[in-house]
């Protein structure tokens, strides 16, 4: 499941390696491309550069400097102090909540996106559209709303408490809960999940689930043992796109946790607003970001030969 | 003996498409039988009811006695060798090999050397842990084929099996499919658009066309004694030449010319002559045996194909291919060259107009 073949640089006629003149020409001809494909991407280039490369210089500039004792940031007497705080019990809860919260947001995606993703993938174009469109039609709202509707939704006498009540279950108070807010991370970033696990299954050659069924398996084997191991790429996909941005989410926990449940996004926005401690926050910041981003490096190197 | 695979008024529609249209058909245990059709024809249909991929729209559908309609596959008695062989990418060929007898819960040791039996068997040995991708396409048919034949099934249904291989390694595999076929006993109903592939390799062919099955018959049968026009043209090339039934034993033809062949029809009906071109007897004009009724002609196109030659001979009213051996002791003729054709009464069959 390589894209090299189509790559048109991989595509060497034998010929050409006799001859030199073909050969100098393809090398010009790549070169050509290649100049060619950098001047169209520049703009892309300077605008990473200045808008996340920069900053994220600065962001670790910082995390090496020093809190004065009036809250603003000496930028001397550089040391890791910053990063030696990390180790610390309040910060390490914060960490490990953060890991738990987002672990149990991505299963909770799988569980849900899964059968949506399938059902979807399974059925003809037209309602394949209508199921994604579904998907992404939360999006036209902005996010803040959304997070406060849901508010609404768990709160005390809301919707949902009165529904429980209705059918007997008694009144239930979410709001500013655990569960308040892995469901609301689960709400934010579902579409993440659902939409790397539509293309996987999307792509799995039901052919090769007619051959399991004439080789003596079950429908549920079937999935087991042929759909979903030729999904993993997406499910590994998804996963890291939910399990991420919840790792480091600030929205859905300040507002649905109430400030109870802090999470690393919230760590870090007190760092530094409240403590005024900038080179923590910085510190917290890189570190959260190196893991993320070696993450995601890890699977596409792995991805990209295995899958 | 209970048929392997028996067939009655079996059919497919797919909306408004009728795919496969009142088969019937008795395929014999231990039997390698092709299905044989142009594309479309409703073959690959006709093997998916087989395997239960596929559930018939009306008739019965019996495996060694058993109905099987609605069965899922599963829990069939059959296996399949796809077109495309369909090998699981994420499996390696021992794995894929070993697929259906772990599904079937047998025992780990059993399956173990069963799988090692089977690649053995496909000359696939030291390939056990490859993954499809990394075999030759000759290579993965082979692995299909162990896939299917590990689990010993009543029938071993083949879709096209060879068409994806280069034409070298094509023949080669009939060959070895055959042979095979004869080592292991098994029930093959092999399906294939390839008339040389069918004639040199079955015991009975079926010809299709249209979702109906024309003609039912061993090679020489359906070669020598095709039922209609469609099942002569498609199992290699024949000549009609358009005539009238006199009387059982002869045929006028369109120009007047009278023929003698072995079983005409009704007298009155109007027929066609199928003469194969390997059948015709090319000859300088008017040399032709005492009492033999002929056709003139004059050669118009001359194609050498190595171990033959191929005239067209154009006659007032039609060409006539013919088809002589490239030996010394054949003449040879040249493009404006008058000539005559003759055939032995034997060498015709009669096939509706
Ligand atoms: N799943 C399907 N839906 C609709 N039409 C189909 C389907 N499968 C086959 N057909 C139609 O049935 C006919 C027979 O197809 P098939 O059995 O695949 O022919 P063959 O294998 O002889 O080439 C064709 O006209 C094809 O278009
Ligand atoms: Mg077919």
């Amino acid at each position: 499941m390589s894209s090299s073949a189509l790559d048109p640089l991989d595509i060497v006629d034998p010929d050409h390696e006799h001859s030199h003149i073909g050969e100098e020409v393809e090398r010009r001809l790549r070169r050509a491309d290649r100049r060619r494909g950098f001047l169209l991407a520049l703009p892309a280039y300077l605008y990473m550069v200045l808008f996340f490369a920069v900053p994220l210089v600065i962001v670790l500039i910082y995390s090496f400097a020093t809190r004065t004792s009036s809250g603003s940031v000496a930028l001397s007497g550089w040391n890791l102090e910053s990063y030696r705080k990390l180790g610390e019990p309040i910060v390490r809860n914060v960490v490990f909540r953060s890991a738990f919260l987002a672990a149990i947001t991505t299963v909770v995606c799988l569980l849900v996106g899964y059968p949506y993703a399938y059902f979807a993938a399974t059925r003809r174009p037209l309602v394949r559209n209508l199921l994604l469109v579904a998907v992404m039609i939360p999006f036209w709202t902005n996010f803040l709303v959304r997070n406060y509707s849901w508010r609404l939704l768990l709160s005390t006498g809301g919707p949902i408490s009165s529904a429980t009540e209705a059918i007997g279950l008694g009144e239930t108070d979410l709001l500013f809960t655990r569960t308040a807010v892995v469901l609301g991370l689960t709400y934010s970033f579902l579409p993440f999940m659902i939409l790397p696990l539509y293309a996987s299954i999307e792509r799995i050659d039901w052919r090769l689930v007619e051959a399991s069924r004439d080789l003596y398996s079950s429908g549920w084997k079937s999935f087991s043992k042929i759909v979903f191991p030729l999904s993993l790429p997406g499910v590994i996909a998804g996963s890291i796109l939910v399990f991420v941005p919840s790792l480091g989410a600030y929205v859905t926990p300040e507002i649905l946790g109430g400030g109870r449940e802090t999470m690393l996004g919230s760590y870090i926005v007190t760092q530094f607003l409240t403590a005024r401690n900038w080179p923590v926050g910085a510190s917290v910041s890189f570190v959260l970001m190196a893991v993320m981003l070696s993450a995601t490096i890890v699977y596409f190197r792995a991805g990209g030969k295995n899958l | 003996m209970v048929p392997a695979v028996s067939m009655r008024a079996l059919t497919k529609r797919f909306d408004d498409v009728v795919a496969v249209d009142a088969l019937d058909l008795d395929i014999a245990d231990g039997e390698f039988f092709a299905l044989l059709g142009p594309s479309g024809c409703g073959k690959t249909t006709t093997l998916r009811m087989i395997a239960g991929l596929e559930i018939p729209s009306a008739g019965s559908l019996k495996i060694h006695g058993d109905e099987v309609g609605t069965l899922p596959p599963n829990k069939r008695p059959v296996n399949t060798v796809f077109q495309n062989y369909a090998l699981f990418p994420h499996m390696s060929v021992a794995d894929n090999v070993g697929f259906g007898l772990r599904m079937q819960k047998t025992p780990k040791a059993d399956v173990a050397r069963r799988v090692g039996e089977a690649i053995e068997l496909v000359r696939l040995t030291g390939m056990e842990h490859r993954r499809p991708n990394q075999l030759s396409g000759g290579q993965q048919q082979r692995v299909a084929l162990a896939r299917a034949l590990v689990n010993r099934p009543k029938v071993l249904l083949l879709d096209e099996p060879l068409a994806a291989l280069d034409l070298k390694l094509r023949q080669g595999m009939q060959f070895e499919l055959k042979q095979l076929q004869r080592e292991v006993g098994i029930t093959f109903v092999f399906v294939t658009h390839d008339q040389e592939e069918a004639l040199s390799m079955a015991d009975r062919i079926g010809v299709m066309g249209d979702g109906e099955l024309l003609q039912v018959g061993t090679p020489e049968e359906i070669y020598d004694q095709p039922v209609n026009r469609f099942v002569a043209d498609f199992i290699g090339r024949s000549n009609f030449l358009p005539g009238t039934v006199e009387d059982p034993s002869t045929v006028c033809l369109t120009n007047g010319t009278r023929v003698t062949v072995e079983h005409a029809g009704d007298a009155g009906e109007a027929i066609a002559l199928s003469l194969r071109p390997e059948r015709v007897q090319l000859t300088d004009r008017g040399a032709v045996p005492e009492g033999q009724a002929s056709l003139d002609g004059t050669v118009s196109l001359v194609t050498f194909l190595g171990s033959g030659v191929v005239y067209q001979v154009a006659l007032d009213w039609m060409t006539v291919e013919v088809r002589a051996e490239n030996r010394p002791s054949v003449p040879r003729h040249d493009v404006g060259d008058d000539v005559s054709l003759w055939w032995r009464d034997d060498a015709v069959a009669v096939v509706p107009a």
